[in-house]
């Protein structure tokens, strides 16, 4: 069963995001750095690079797979997770945690409560088996 | 590939199976409109004894490999040891394509590996990988890596890189939104104009040898690059001067590509040959084409394996680095067989008997009577002379008269050089060569 931490908002690609004020702090989710497998490498954007929603902002690599990930809401990023260049394993170990991956200045900053709740985020697992 | 013939009866055999009527109808769903409308323009089926005349006749009107010859400009004839043919006609080679299955092509694998570690030693650099289609692609590779690496649009490109390469490069470039900027050169005949560079350029490229032979200053040239936070890439197209020159890595080049060619390759009337592509690992992720590494199986035997695979179109799509997803695998494996037949030694040995010919045959033209050399900067095993007389004249001439290819007159490329013409000696002029083509150009103020 996946770990699903209930003050999260989470996307149907399986991002999390956290908010605090007008900053998002966005990672995958346990779902799917399970689902990648051994996370080697993660293509990551700069600080003062500018996405709207829905666009990817990098991409993580896995023994496997490459994924994009996609950043749910508009914004700045402000800082990105620099201790993933050389451990991306702790996206597998510690995805809510030191696994993070970029904090955002989100252009509006209510537009994370329109993502999904853990309940709804687990609902949705559980669609898609 | 397999050759399966089929008699006319299993041909209707099949088609019966399928119910058509004719091969024809197997490409009906295309519409009409995009299809050829006629038979295709090829000869009839000719016997193999035809082939191998018509072939014949083809091949003799290459007089160029057969006359004396002192054109390089990219394309250079050097001494190949026997063994690099015989070798890479085993058909375990000769027969096969790029690792798609890598683990079962192990011996494949082992000489990609021993290619990419030849050519880090050669350049200087961290990472090779397993080859491009040639130099001209490689360099056109370097300019779209430099912008990735850099996220910066802005190539600032020495006019004295390859005339071809460059054009190749800027076809490569054309609807990308790089802006491409041509620098020129000065009277040493070295690259100038270095005040394009600013905090928009994503790389600074350079050849060295360059195209007119000059040896640049690689390394204040890499601090210019680096001082505007620019990559460094030079390019190399006379692999024989890795022999002699101190290695682009060491001057502080952070991409190096360059031709192969010169390393057993025939001319072959100019392809196919073979790209080098090296680069610090740094930036590796962010390297065109394929990468061999080594890896250990839970026994601890070693493996060859493709890797970083993830880079690569079959498995990245349009966000790949870049749509080669093969390599010049037999030609990558006549390089490495050369290079492994000559060793350190014999490149080195290689490399100065270039030099010295080169040095010499310069010193002997430029004593004759009108002609002088224009640029100063030190050179390899190419230089520039100026005639008395537009250089195509003087090149015709001493090919109808004389039966000597003398050089590659500058006005195919450049303007404000009628009279120039770019020389390349290599070990296979001799001195009985050399001393010829110096005496005819002293009769050209009589022509």
């Amino acid at each position: 069963m996946a770990n699903i931490p209930e003050n999260l908002r989470y996307t149907k690609d399986h991002e999390w995001v956290s908010v605090d004020g007008d900053s998002a702090t966005l990672g995958i989710t346990d779902y799917a750095q399970n689902s990648l497998g051994d996370v080697v490498y993660i293509d990551m954007p700069r600080v003062g690079d500018k996405f709207g929603a829905h666009e990817a902002f990098g991409s993580v690599e896995s023994v496997k797979a490459v994924s994009e990930v996609f950043t749910p809401i508009a914004g700045e990023v402000s800082e990105i997770n620099e201790g993933l260049n050389d451990s991306p394993e702790k996206v597998n170990s510690d995805p809510y945690g030191a696994g993070w991956m970029i904090k955002v200045k989100m252009d509006n900053a209510g537009a994370a409560d329109a993502l999904l709740s853990a309940d709804e985020y687990e609902e949705y697992l559980s669609t898609i088996g | 590939m397999r050759y399966i013939p089929n008699s006319p009866e299993e041909r209707a055999e099949m088609l019966a199976t399928i119910g058509l009527n004719s091969a024809e109808e197997l490409f009906r769903s295309i519409p009409k409109d995009v299809r050829l409308q006629r038979a295709l323009n090829v000869t009839d089926p000719l016997a193999e004894s035809e082939v191998i005349a018509s072939l014949e006749t083809m091949a003799a009107k290459n007089t160029g490999a057969t006359k004396s010859s002192f054109i390089g400009a990219g394309v250079y004839a050097h001494y190949s040891p026997t063994v690099v043919d015989h070798l890479i006609q085993r058909s375990e080679f000769f027969t096969s394509y790029t690792p798609y299955q890598p683990e079962i092509s192990q011996g494949t694998l082992q000489y990609i590996f021993e290619f990419q570690t030849l050519i880090c030693q050669l350049t200087g650099m961290e990472v090779a990988n397993a080859s491009m289609y040639d130099g001209s692609t490689a360099t056109a590779e370097a300019y779209l890596m430099a912008r990735r690496v850099t996220r910066r649009d802005k190539i600032v490109v020495g006019r004295s890189v390859h005339p071809e390469y460059r054009e190749v490069a800027r076809t490569y470039s054309k609807h990308n939104d790089s802006e491409i900027v041509e620098i020129g050169y000065d009277e040493t005949g070295r690259i100038t104009g270095l005040e394009e560079l600013d905090d928009k350029t994503a790389a600074l490229v350079v050849q060295s040898p360059n195209f007119f032979g000059c040896i640049e200053d690689l390394k204040a040239l890499a601090d210019a690059a680096h001082a505007v936070g620019a990559l460094f890439v030079v390019v190399v197209t006379e692999a024989i001067s890795f022999g002699l020159l101190r290695s682009p890595g060491v001057c502080g080049a952070d991409i190096v590509v360059g031709e192969g060619q010169s390393f057993g390759i025939p001319m072959s009337f100019g392809g196919p040959h073979v790209g080098l592509f090296a680069a610090q690992e740094k930036y590796v992720r962010q390297m065109p084409g394929r990468l061999c590494g080594i890896a250990y199986d839970k026994n601890g035997k070693r493996g060859f394996v493709l890797t970083l695979s993830t880079r690569e179109q079959h498995i990245r799509r349009e966000k790949a680095t870049s749509n080669i997803c093969t390599n010049q695998g037999l030609i990558a494996l006549a390089a490495t067989i050369y290079m492994e037949t000559m060793g350190k030694r014999g490149l080195q040995e290689v490399a100065a008997q270039n030099a010295q010919k080169a040095a010499y045959s310069a010193k002997q033209i430029a004593s004759v009577d009108g002609f002088s050399l224009p640029f100063s900067a030190p050179h390899f095993n190419e230089f520039v002379v100026r005639g008395p007389r537009p250089a195509v004249e003087i090149l015709e001439r001493l090919r109808t008269q004389n039966g000597v290819l003398g050089g590659l007159a500058l006005s195919k490329y450049f303007d404000g050089h009628d009279n120039d013409f770019l020389v390349t000696v290599t070990e296979l002029n001799s001195k009985q060569q050399i001393d010829a083509l110096t005496n005819a150009l002293k009769k050209a103020d009589g022509w």
